[in-house]
């Protein structure tokens, strides 16, 4: 049972979030966490930084895959979730689960965080080095910008590395 | 638990102000916590308050701002322009329903 004094404490107004992994597990958490805060009425930011461009690119949105190598949670031989397909298939169970638990899929999750009017934006150094333009990404994201201007974007709230 | 009086009657809420009873809501409770929002209730918060208050009933829980946004006729853009403090959880608020659980 929540206290009275739960509530009293001085609540977090914004957030900054930075997604950098491209995988599945990697880029739910940041979208979570951006739409949490925006229903409870935080002002909020996503910046996509590395590999985490792929959740606002317009080709790799919706190939977004589970990282069945390397990840000890997988509670499978490494080996084994070498074998062709297993990223799918662990994807597709994983994506499955979460559309049971009204969990949106990345694409739609993404749309609808821009429409919550949180704002998204790409990182302007991995945009080089990639050599991506603004027309790679989805239209939710609303600028390429550098660091110096996410620290801005950021002023006076919290920011969140994932 | 708290009590506040609302249009003259003895509500019960929790420390969130949510309702504790849903049953002891009125209409007129919604539009005075509202006012007290700042917010004044147009035809489309009616629309959104009252799909809550059905999910509730049929549910037992309130929808989130997914389900608001695919099945209450209003967009979720347009529910953040409405309860720009959080849909779900104002409107929830406003319809007398307990807060709705969930990370979505």
């Amino acid at each position: 049972m929540n206290t009275p004094e739960e509530f009293t404490a001085e609540k977090i107004k914004k957030v900054s979030i930075i997604i950098s992994k491209g995988s599945l597990e990697g880029i739910y958490p940041g979208l979570i966490m951006a739409n949490g805060a925006r229903a409870e009425g935080m002002d909020a930011n996503l910046f996509f930084t590395f590999f985490g461009l792929d959740a606002v690119h317009r080709n790799r949105i919706d190939h977004i895959k589970v990282a069945t190598v390397g990840n000890p949670a997988m509670h499978i031989p490494t080996l084994m979730g070498a074998l062709p397909g297993m990223s799918a298939l662990a994807t597709h169970m994983m994506s499955k689960k979460m559309e049971e638990l009204d969990i949106p899929p990345i694409h739609e999750f993404v749309e609808m965080i821009a429409d919550t009017g949180a704002g998204l934006y790409a990182c302007k150094a991995s945009v080089d080095m990639f050599g991506l333009t603004s027309d790679d990404f989805v239209p939710q994201v609303k600028d390429i910008i550098t660091v110096g201007d996410f620290y801005d974007l950021a002023a006076g709230g919290q920011i969140i590395f994932t | 638990m708290t009590t506040k009086t609302m249009t003259g009657v003895e509500v019960r809420l929790n420390p969130e102000g949510f309702f504790e009873d849903p049953s002891q809501w009125t209409r007129e409770m919604a539009t005075e916590m509202a006012t007290a929002d700042g917010l004044a209730l147009t035809d489309k918060h009616w629309q959104v308050i009252e799909f809550m208050r059905r999910e509730f009933t049929e549910k037992g829980t309130g929808p989130t701002v997914r389900v608001l946004g695919k099945a209450s006729g209003v967009s979720i853009k347009e529910l953040y322009e409405l309860f720009p403090k959080g849909p779900a959880k104002t409107a929830a608020r406003l319809a007398g329903i307990p807060k709705p659980k969930g990370c979505i």
